[in-house]
């Protein structure tokens, strides 16, 4: 029995643990860890989602369990403080000693502080932990509203101005350099760049170097030199990184002049027993910062150390990256500057869309040398490929960023053109034969079963697309047909149950099940199929009340606590002080908590399931109707208030507002969708980031579709520009019900719009041309449904069987004592989770 | 995560005369009060069969489990919770999504109309 000890529970240790127990006898070896903050190891990569959502745990590479169920001893929050090569023993922070036969040293790195005056100023932080966020993001609640600094304009440091921007800050991003981005992008790439994030509120402060940083106690200011002063209230330093590399030097291993452990291509240090992996490694007396070059050295290191096969680390590492800045592709490959003796560039730019891409070509422009893509790096992954693969390039390598013209085929070709040697996933080094061959020979059919095979894509998730070209090209060369398929109870897409539904007249669930399905259903399919069933029928959910998601069945939004809210329909957020009195005397009555919501009504929060019928016969005789917050249905047309009182309005923005809500309201979709009326092109009523906007200009309205806000923000497009309220109408009637009859479930307009093959001016044509041949199709169904709503809520509390379902117990009257509230601010809040 | 045994029939000593069957929804749940426990029922009609279990889902500690959808996977009846769609086996407990506890399963049975409930106390 051999003991490994790894030090350093990062990223690249963690994937050492990774491929070491995949790959290891169990019974030879005991593989004993170390990390020295208190968790586990977490995906620093996306340290900026911790802001988002403030949960540490997601971020976890695997549970604490896992390490368990590997037989891996870890010892968190015991940092290695000795390390004794003579005797091959380690020491820790506890006094503990282990002896090794082999030592992974993966410290990784610390964030670097340059020896600026005045540094050790409270309000100053490096942005590296969780624990580095929770001091900076304590610090910033007391310096809200105020000014941040971000020292660094490198790839970290515009995560951390994001972080910052997020905590209620004004991010200024301070660069040494006279560009953005200096190892990545080229001037002009970083002004693109720059640009766009200071429209986003960034501020970009090039060509600084920092003389002091100002203050009495807690920083002020930092200076730059004489009279250039910008006044912060905190500074985030991200400098760059220097190697943990104090354990090596202790312990007399060869270190690099600039500092790194010294290894070789086998990831050895001076000392054989010793291997040093990640940022800390000293590699062609490189430090690379990335995971990707950091996880191949973490399975050079076990192939050595299992001696099962010499595999070496490359003489020449791909530095290549993409990432999402703040909403903005960057990404560059290969060698994104080069001299001109070696080739050419060919550059497109366009400022005002943010958009700049370049390649580098050979003379003979028959080889891609490298580029810089910002603003779209959609073609990433194949100008990739091209370039690591030395591919032949197409007659006008220009079409590789400009696209083809004159509507011939993509330039790329398919991802089935690639070698098999060509690395899809470059996170876990899979190839495009590996992921062929999972299929091909190993019998997997789907991208799922290929990413659990061949552990593609569950790295960044960047090679998603590839791997499902090339999934699914594979499975066609075999005669199978590739379905997108419901559950395992519907061998159907939901456009194709939409048909069936619709041609054989199917009014149930279980007949449709017992007809084209399987088995007896699950949590997926009953509300997919629940709501077929609604947008041709347009029942409301009470008819079949079992196959609803609970919000559905019972017409309210299920909350934390098990309690539910109310929303009624205020269409286009016009209320009347009557209606503003009436809803919180009865919020009131039933001590609710009230919000109002970003779609211009309000939330009545903490209502125990027997109070909903109650509640909601009081608001009906106040002549209110339900709102469908709790469906997958139109939600809320958004309206600014349009030329009625604005001095600057064009048109009637409420009243247009008001009319289509009334309109679309209790139609069910695949998703729920959301509306916007402007009545200027100032666009106070955000109609573009809405499933269906219009704004008005002058001689009439532009018509916009498939925008939404959410996890993934875009912006709508463009239909129709300056058509008359009816013709708006029309259009969007006819695009809603081609989306509700094609969509996937669950899909939003904008994804919906993405997938749809020609995209909007396929869309155009449909609605618009007429090009299928079904406007008047659309139309006729849309009127149908249009002229059946009816309000599930006065069904509800009219009909004594609906009201029924509305009580905790079947078996009793009591109501559920288990549900607890805790105040807040004058209102009330449920108990936290334990 | 924590396994739990079903509560097989042979070990009931108290069998609990809930509520006519009529009572519950088709294919669906509803919770009924037994002392001071919540248990939820589940009207399988689908299956012909009848299923009970703790109405708390043990990823959030909440009483909820009862008005969650029910279906099958691979044949084995199951439940959704409501909350995050963490789903158990109605027959064994088991967390079939992996991230939770098991949850306590009762034996059910129909007698006169009625639905009763098996318990071990």
């Amino acid at each position: 029995m051999k003991t490994i000890v790894v030090v350093g529970n990062g990223m690249v240790g963690y994937k050492f643990c990774e491929k070491f127990v995949a790959q290891a006898n169990k019974e030879n070896y005991r593989l004993v860890v170390f990390g020295e903050e208190p968790r586990v190891a977490y995906d620093r990569v996306h340290l900026s989602e911790f802001f988002e959502n403030g949960d540490a745990e997601r971020l976890s590479l695997a549970p604490r369990s896992w390490y368990d169920e590997n037989g891996i001893e870890l010892h968190i929050h015991e940092r290695v403080t000795e390390i004794q090569r003579a005797n091959k023993k380690i020491t820790t922070s506890l006094g503990t000693s282990y002896s090794y036969d082999t030592l992974v040293m993966a410290t990784g790195s610390a964030p670097f502080v340059p020896p600026i005056r005045g540094v050790e100023k409270k309000g100053v932080f490096v942005y590296r932990t969780i624990e580095d966020l929770e001091e900076t993001l304590a610090y910033a609640e007391t310096v809200k509203g105020g000014k941040a600094a971000i020292l660094g304009g490198g790839l970290l440091g515009l995560e951390a101005a994001k972080a910052v921007m997020d905590m209620g800050l004004e991010p200024h991003v301070v660069e040494f350099a006279p560009k953005l981005m200096p190892r990545q992008l080229d001037t002009r790439s970083s002004k693109v760049l720059q640009v766009k994030l200071e429209s986003m509120g960034i501020n970009v402060h090039l060509s600084k170097a920092t003389n002091q940083i100002l203050g009495n106690g807690c920083i002020t200011g930092m200076e730059f030199g004489e009279d250039d002063i910008l006044d912060v209230d905190m500074l985030v330093v991200s400098a760059g990184i220097r190697p943990r590399d104090e354990l090596g030097k202790s312990c007399g291993l060869e270190m690099g002049t600039r500092g790194g452990i010294v290894v070789n291509d086998q990831m050895r240090t001076s000392d054989p027993h010793i291997l040093a992996i990640g940022e800390v490694a000293l590699y062609n007396q490189m430090i690379y910062g990335l995971v990707a070059p950091g996880y191949e050295m973490a399975q050079v290191a076990v192939d050595q150390i299992l001696g099962v096969s010499d595999t070496r680390m490359a003489a020449e590492i791909d530095m290549s990256t993409k990432l999402k800045l703040i909403g903005v592709d960057v990404a560059s490959f290969g060698t994104p500057f080069m001299p001109p003796e070696k080739g050419h560039s060919i550059i497109f730019e366009n400022k005002t869309e943010s958009l700049y891409k370049r390649i580098n070509v050979t003379h003979d422009g028959k080889k891609l040398l490298g580029g810089i893509l910002v603003g779209d790096a959609a073609d990433y992954n194949m100008l990739l490929q091209l370039y690591q693969n030395e591919m032949p390039l197409p007659e006008n390598p220009e079409d590789l960023i400009l696209g083809s013209r004159g509507g011939g085929p993509s330039s790329f070709g398919s991802a089935m053109d690639l070698p098999d040697t060509a690395v899809v996933c470059s996170c876990e080094a899979v190839t495009k034969g590996d992921i062929c061959c999972a299929v091909l020979d190993d019998g997997n059919e789907s991208v799922k079963a290929v990413s659990k095979a061949t552990k593609a894509t569950t790295g960044c998730g960047g090679c998603k697309p590839m791997v499902v070209d090339l999934v699914t090209e594979s499975l066609k060369s075999l005669g199978k047909t590739v379905k997108v398929q419901l559950c395992e109870h519907f061998e159907y897409s939901r456009q194709e149950l939409f048909d069936i539904v619709k041609l054989k007249d199917i009014q149930d669930y279980d007949e449709l099940l017992d007809l084209v399905g399987k088995g007896h259903g699950c949590e997926v399919c009953k509300p997919a199929v629940a709501a077929i069933f609604a947008s041709i029928y347009n029942e409301t959910a009470n008819k079949q009340p079992a196959i609803q998601d609970t919000n559905d069945r019972y017409l309210a939004n299920i909350q934390r606590n098990g309690t539910y809210s109310v929303v009624p329909r205020v269409a286009g957020g016009e209320i009347t002080p009557k209606q503003l009195m009436a809803m919180g005397r009865i919020a009131q009555k039933y001590d609710l908590y009230t919000k109002i919501t970003g779609g211009q009504r309000i939330d009545m929060f903490g209502a125990q399931l027997h109070e909903l019928p109650l509640i909601w016969e009081e608001l009906i005789a106040e002549g209110f109707e339900t709102g469908q917050a709790y469906g997958k249905s139109l939600r809320t047309v958004k309206s600014c208030v349009g030329s009625t009182w604005c001095r600057y309005g064009m048109d009637e923005s409420v009243s247009f507002a008001v009319e289509i809500e009334h309109r679309y309201k209790g139609i069910r979709s695949p998703h729920k969708f959301k509306g916007g009326v402007s009545g200027c092109i100032r666009e106070c009523a955000e109609a573009r980031c809405k499933d269906f906007g219009f704004i008005a200009v002058e001689g009439g309205w532009n018509v916009y579709v498939a925008g939404n806000g959410g996890a993934n923000p875009k912006h709508a497009e463009l239909l129709a520009e300056k058509v008359d309220k009816e013709t708006a109408i029309k259009y969007i009637d006819r695009y809603i019900m081609y989306y509700i009859k094609t969509a996937q479930p669950l899909t939003r307009t904008a994804a919906w719009l993405e997938k749809l093959e020609g995209g909007i001016t396929y869309l155009q044509n449909v609605v618009i041309n007429d090009s299928l041949g079904i406007a008047a199709a659309l139309d006729a169904e849309m009127q149908a449904l249009v002229d059946s709503y009816k309000c599930e809520w006065k069904e509800a509390i009219e009909t004594p069987e609906i009201r029924e379902r509305y009580s905790h117990f079947v078996n009793s009257d009591d109501t559920d004592e288990s549900i607890e509230f805790v105040s807040l601010r004058e209102q009330k809040m449920p108990k936290e989770w334990a | 995560m924590k396994t739990k045994e079903p509560i097989e029939e042979i070990a009931v000593k108290t069998w609990f005369k809930a509520a006519p069957t009529e009572k519950f929804p088709k294919n669906a749940g509803a919770c009924i009060k037994y002392k001071d426990q919540q248990i939820a029922v589940f009207n399988f009609t689908r299956e012909n069969k009848w299923y009970a279990c703790q109405n708390l889902c043990p990823h959030k500690m909440e009483m909820v489990l009862s008005r969650g959808m029910i279906g099958e996977e691979n044949g084995e009846p199951k439940v959704a919770c409501p909350l995050h769609k963490n789903t158990f086996s109605l027959k064994t407990g088991e967390s079939l999504t992996g991230a939770c506890d098991a949850i306590t399963t009762f034996p059910v049975k129909i007698e006169a109309g009625f639905v009763w409930v098996g318990f071990t106390e």
